[in-house]
């Protein structure tokens, strides 16, 4: 595996004439907590895309996990895990299908798909629920059961698309938590988020700002060069500065 | 002060789940009210009994004087209401939507451009757009400028921020200032604790019950113990040093700090600077601070029941 978990040189996509995502260059290493902020329609999803297989870049380079987003999307798409806020568990399964299903989309068979969801099942916290539907669950378990089937396969990178939206506080640590214990065992988390304080948790965030980013460093390096005392000060004066309306 | 909404023992349910339990409040005459809480604490429950959407099960409410079971015809003229999921026509321009509103409710835009015009006009760039193609911000001003079209007495925000980025959320808070100035009352909903600081006064819910009542600045006042923000660069290792402590009372990561608080209370600093640096947290930054309302609303929260 290559120490970069994710390399990209001067990636771009454009629509038309539209460019969403312009010439951004960035490197992110094995097991770092990386946070992709950016405001509403700067273009994080449209590089989380290229990033994750699901689309083409217009020019430039990119290699996730050192494989090539342009020849080998496919192998990206194995090898990644990903959840996002509208995580796609099934409501009308239980728990334990749901891990045998996603662990199956995954080419987790037999003995050892058994095995991985009676482990997931345990450090979950699930066992009173393996057997009702994911539908009855508080929202903060789904997450939590979300974010652990994304890593069913051990990828080299997870990406995480606001994962805490609307949970309350104390869910929201713990999640972070769970984050933290996944990058310990040196799984790449790459997440984006609109809780600013979140940003902190993380060892490196950049700002996109018009499709280009803008700013890239620890949050204390960034605090440090914009002269403010939280990221959000931060990202305020640097989205501020955008010129790309966002209708 | 006058009230503009009262609520007294308010229960509702749905099957087994209760979303709201014996809630009871006032709010007053062109307030900036704010409902802090996450999903299912039953924001949106409480607000679609106030817009007279919904009946509760136990309990009343009245709203501009008049009671919401009874009077709901004479309600509805008088509020704004901006459901959390997008619910204009998204297969009609922007100016289309805001036709629609208007004729609804026997106005024109022409007649309250003045009012919404601060919002709207940020749109009629984009007038002949169907609303569908917006982006997520400007549908949230095209919703807020519909739900004002008929210059409500009271406005009703279900979490008009949620999913918005910090920018665009500083300024839809901004706008509401604006619109209080106008003399309109405001109640909002949001996820989003830091956001408590715009609104006049705050209610803590959760799980279908009211936490706390008070303005932001007074509601942190109750926060029971001395609180201290820990710094290391090894977050991960302090959290877990700090839970193994004996006398470890709360852990909790916020941004940059790690806040703890110790079940004696008031502690030597001193004494939990060794411990750390003899459990291989060397040099920590501890220094006791001010609880915000984060830090409130989860030590009043209670745990989680697990009865599914």
């Amino acid at each position: 595996m290559s120490e970069l978990a994710i390399q990209t040189e001067q990636l771009t996509r454009t629509f038309g004439d539209f460019t969403a995502v312009d010439r951004i260059t960035f490197d992110v290493k094995q097991g770092e907590i990386f946070g992709f902020l950016g405001a509403n329609g700067a273009g994080k999803t449209t590089a989380m895309k290229m990033l994750t297989g699901l689309l083409t870049p217009s020019s430039g380079t990119a290699k996730v996990s050192g494989m090539d987003v342009y020849k080998e999307a496919e192998g990206i798409k194995r090898n990644i895990g990903y959840m996002s806020q509208k995580f796609s568990l099934y409501d009308d399964l239980t728990p334990e299908e749901n891990i045998e299903f996603y662990g199956g989309v995954y080419g987790l068979r037999g003995q050892e798909l058994k095995q991985k969801t009676e482990e997931l099942i345990r450090s979950v916290g699930l066992e009173k629920f393996r057997k009702k539907l994911v539908r009855s669950l508080p929202l903060g378990w789904k997450q939590k059961l979300a974010f652990s089937i994304s890593i069913i396969h051990n990828p080299g990178i997870v990406f995480l698309d606001e994962p805490t939206g609307g949970v309350d506080p104390v869910t929201r640590r713990q999640f972070w938590e769970r984050i933290y214990e996944v990058s310990n065992q040196g799984i790449t988390v790459f997440v984006t988020t609109h809780y600013m304080d979140e940003a902190e948790y993380c060892d490196r965030v950049s700002i996109m700002v018009d499709g280009r980013i803008d700013a890239m460093d620890s949050p204390d390096e960034l605090k440090r060069t914009f002269n403010a005392s939280s990221i959000e000060e931060v990202f305020i004066q640097l989205a501020r500065s955008a010129e790309r309306g966002e209708g | 002060m006058n009230p503009i909404v009262q609520i007294s023992g308010l229960s509702k349910n749905f099957g087994k789940v209760e979303a709201l339990k014996d809630v009871s409040l006032e709010i007053f005459d062109n307030e900036l009210f704010g409902f802090i809480g996450p999903d299912g604490a039953g924001k949106t429950t409480l607000f679609r009994i106030l817009t007279t959407l919904l009946v509760p099960d136990i309990g009343s409410a009245s709203v501009l004087g008049m009671d919401v079971v009874s009077d709901y015809k004479k309600i509805r003229p008088l509020l704004g209401y901006m459901p959390g999921t997008f619910s204009l026509y998204q297969d009609l321009s922007v100016e289309e939507n805001m036709m629609f509103f208007a004729s609804v409710f026997g106005t024109t835009i022409e007649e309250n451009y003045d009012l919404v015009k601060p919002i709207y006009s940020q749109l009629e760039p984009f007038k002949d757009r169907y609303a569908g193609n917006l982006s997520g911000g400007m549908k949230q001003k095209l919703a807020l400028s519909c739900a004002l079209i008929h210059k409500p007495e009271l406005l009703i925000l279900d979490e008009p921020t949620t999913g918005v980025d910090a920018v665009s959320r500083k300024e839809f808070w901004e706008m509401l200032h604006v619109l209080k100035g106008e003399g309109i009352s405001i109640i909002a909903s949001t996820p989003y604790m830091d956001e408590a600081n715009q609104c006049d006064r705050v209610a803590l819910i959760d799980k279908g019950e009211i936490l706390n009542i008070n303005t932001p600045k007074n509601i942190t006042s109750e926060f029971k113990k001395p609180l201290y923000g820990l710094k290391h660069p090894n977050k991960y290792e302090l959290i877990n040093r700090l839970r193994d402590f004996e006398y470890s009372d709360s852990v909790h990561p916020f941004g940059e700090f790690v806040h703890y608080t110790d079940e004696r209370g008031k502690i030597d600093t001193d004494e939990l600077k060794n411990y750390l640096n003899v459990n291989g947290i060397r040099e920590p930054i501890i220094k006791q601070i001010d609880p915000d309302i984060e830090d409130m609303f989860m030590s009043l929260m209670k745990p989680e029941e697990m009865d599914v």
